[in-house]
């Protein structure tokens, strides 16, 4: 349903992605990981179409995103959800509203169908009981889940997840891995998490894709993904320090910046 | 307890605690004390934090060894060694011509955004009046309450003191030629056609233009304007036209109120110059012609649609983080002043060239 056919893009002169390409099918799961930095949330942009690849192919449901113009993207974005890094509640709206939202937006659907959607969306993250609290009352694991709720709120066939195991406990955690699959078992559509958590996604997914500096570096089923023997992988699973990927951001030498370098 | 330095032949003694207040109180003194080849006894260094161990670290780079350190306080040092980079991104030197450059750049960039910004603004306007149900008057009407309702007391405020100031002003002069009852001209000339338009557009820019830069700033660095595009919602159609619409349209009435208050103050005034109110609201209503009163009307409407464009425009430009919110306020409220002279000047001159 998504394909990435040589995809780059660059913001301004930095390259962020390198002839990227992937495909996730109907009824997949997949798993986009990589260090920070690496170029994740600028891929699932490509997809929304909030930016525009440099070069290359971006197909959603067969259509090519990149040659879309605004009123084609909007249409296009209807089959979309997305769940935000930090979820990007509507903070002058309490939550159930947040979780109506989209309903009332873009259905047309009577009043009490929505309250029992929003229930429902609300019951399945765990949060009917928060339903009357603003954005402001909740902590951040709840804030993500009620994102979580809002985007599934319209039952989209491509999800979209930013980062979705981030700041949360491990129940809600294991809770939100298993709403993610049967999410997608149920609709028959795709979904793309792009993680760093690597047990909870490994669980989960059908497909991983590792990016490393906006190229594709690995890529293979969770059972090929743990027994490989890739470098990049083997560090990446294990939390490596030292491997192909540095740890540290480029920087000018150490040595400089501590002013050691003395005529 | 702070840190102590006891510099000996070839040997400098510290104690106590090495952290960042103790470092500092030290630091010129050890650097001068030190030289090639002495000893730095840290035996008595009960407590060293990362300000320290810099401190040690410039010593080693000096050419001093240190001696006695504790050992829980060797990770600190060692994380200071040069083999493992740390994160620093020096900035690239900055000449005159890359300032020039940059400025260049950020000028034109500017006036493609703004072309972008209208040109988008009026094929949108263009389908509201095709395509009927699209405008979201329910967002419109709250809008309108608060920048429009709201504001009234301010507005009354104002405009109740430009009328009594003005019409004193005028009046103590005019009466050393008997002609105080010419006052009520003066000031209902001028604040129909001039003052109550400017005025309550320069309030209106400084409330609503900037609540709107900062309320759609800080929607855009939460990442909300994003959910709106990914939800399939035009952030442009959804919170844009509603607001440019509910200020343009309440401009006029606030106006008109500031006018009938600024009138009202002037009477007053006049009053205790022995001018009896029915006499001085006759003759303003007299010397005010049907082409000021709406001349200054549709100006005002002008005015507000520009404050809203501004504002809006300004919100939805915001970069990342706080300081950016706080920018784009302040631009939008700047801006939007300059956009009032630059308007009213050139409806003083097509009112000019209209004889109105």
């Amino acid at each position: 349903m998504v394909v990435f056919d040589d995809v780059s893009f660059a913001y301004g002169e930095q390259p962020v992605l390198r002839d990227l390409s992937l495909r996730i099918d109907r009824g997949q799961v997949v798993a986009i990981m990589g260090g920070s930095g690496s170029g994740k949330t600028t891929l699932l942009k490509l997809i929304g179409g909030q930016l525009r690849a440099g070069s290359g192919r971006v197909l959603v449901d067969g259509d090519d995103v990149t040659v879309m113009n605004e009123a084609q993207l909007y249409g296009m974005r209807r089959k979309l959800g997305m769940l935000f890094q930090f979820g990007a509640l509507f903070t002058d709206l309490s939550v159930y509203d947040n979780v109506a939202f989209p309903l009332r937006e873009r259905g047309r659907l009577p009043e009490s169908v929505v309250r029992d959607l929003v229930l429902m969306k609300l019951q399945a993250v765990g949060l009917r009981g928060a339903a009357q609290l603003m954005p402001a009352e909740l902590s951040g694991g709840m804030a993500r889940r009620v994102a979580l709720a809002r985007a599934i709120a319209l039952d989209p066939a491509i999800m979209l997840y930013d980062e979705p195991f981030t700041g949360l406990d491990p129940i809600s955690l294991g809770v939100t891995g298993q709403l993610i699959r049967e999410l997608n078992d149920a609709l028959g559509g795709a979904s793309i998490v792009v993680t760093h958590d690597v047990a909870e996604s490994l669980a989960i997914v059908d497909y991983v894709y590792f990016l490393a500096d906006g190229a594709m570096v690995a890529q293979g089923t969770p059972d090929e993904v743990r027994n490989s023997t890739h470098p990049f992988v083997r560090q990446f699973i294990n939390g490596e320090p030292d491997g192909p990927v540095p740890f540290h951001r480029e920087a000018e030498p150490y040595a400089a910046a501590l002013n050691l370098e003395r005529p | 307890m702070s840190a102590e330095l006891i510099v000996g032949p070839d040997t400098l003694q510290l104690r106590g605690r090495l952290d960042a207040g103790g470092a500092a109180a030290i630091w010129a003194q050890a650097r001068s004390a030190v030289t090639a080849g002495c000893v730095v006894d840290a035996s008595g260094v009960d407590y060293c934090d990362g300000a320290g161990s810099a401190l040690l670290f410039d010593l080693i780079q000096r050419g001093a060894r240190v001696d006695g350190l504790p050992e829980r306080y060797a990770a600190l040092l060692a994380d200071l060694n040069p083999d493992k980079p740390l994160t620093v991104q020096s900035p690239k030197p900055h000449g005159i011509a890359d300032e020039l450059a940059d400025f260049g750049k950020a000028v034109t960039s500017e006036f493609t955004l703004t072309m972008a910004f209208i040109g988008v603004f009026t094929a949108d306007i263009a389908r509201i009046f095709t395509a009927r149900g699209k405008i979201r008057w329910r967002n419109g009407f709250a809008v309108a309450s608060s920048a429009g309702a709201d504001a009234l007391p301010i507005i009354a405020l104002v405009a109740f003191l430009f009328g009594v100031i003005l019409s004193f002003q005028s009046a103590v002069p005019m009466r050393q030629f008997g002609a105080e009852l010419f006052v009520a001209d003066l000031v209902g000339l001028s604040l129909v056609r001039e003052l109550a338009p400017l005025m309550t557009a320069i309030l209106l820019a400084g409330r609503t233009g900037a609540a709107f830069a900062a309320e759609l700033g800080t929607m855009k660095v939460n990442e909300e304007i994003n959910a709106l595009v990914t939800l399939g919602l035009d952030p442009f159609r959804f919170l844009v036209i509603p607001r440019l619409l509910a200020v343009a349209l309440i401009m006029p009435m606030l106006t008109v109120c500031a006018e009938v208050i600024g009138l009202a103050g002037m009477a007053l005034v006049m009053a205790s110059f022995d001018v009896p109110l029915a006499t001085s609201l006759h003759r303003a209503t007299a010397i005010v012609g049907f082409s000021d009163f709406f001349g200054g009307l549709g100006k005002s409407m002008v005015f507000g649609f520009f404050i809203a464009a501004i504002g809006c425009l300004r919100g939805l430009r915001t970069g990342a983080g706080a300081a950016a919110v706080g920018e784009s306020t302040t631009r939008a409220v700047v801006s939007s002043i300059v956009m009032l002279v630059v308007v009213d000047g050139l409806f003083a001159v097509m009112f000019y060239i209209l004889g109105w």
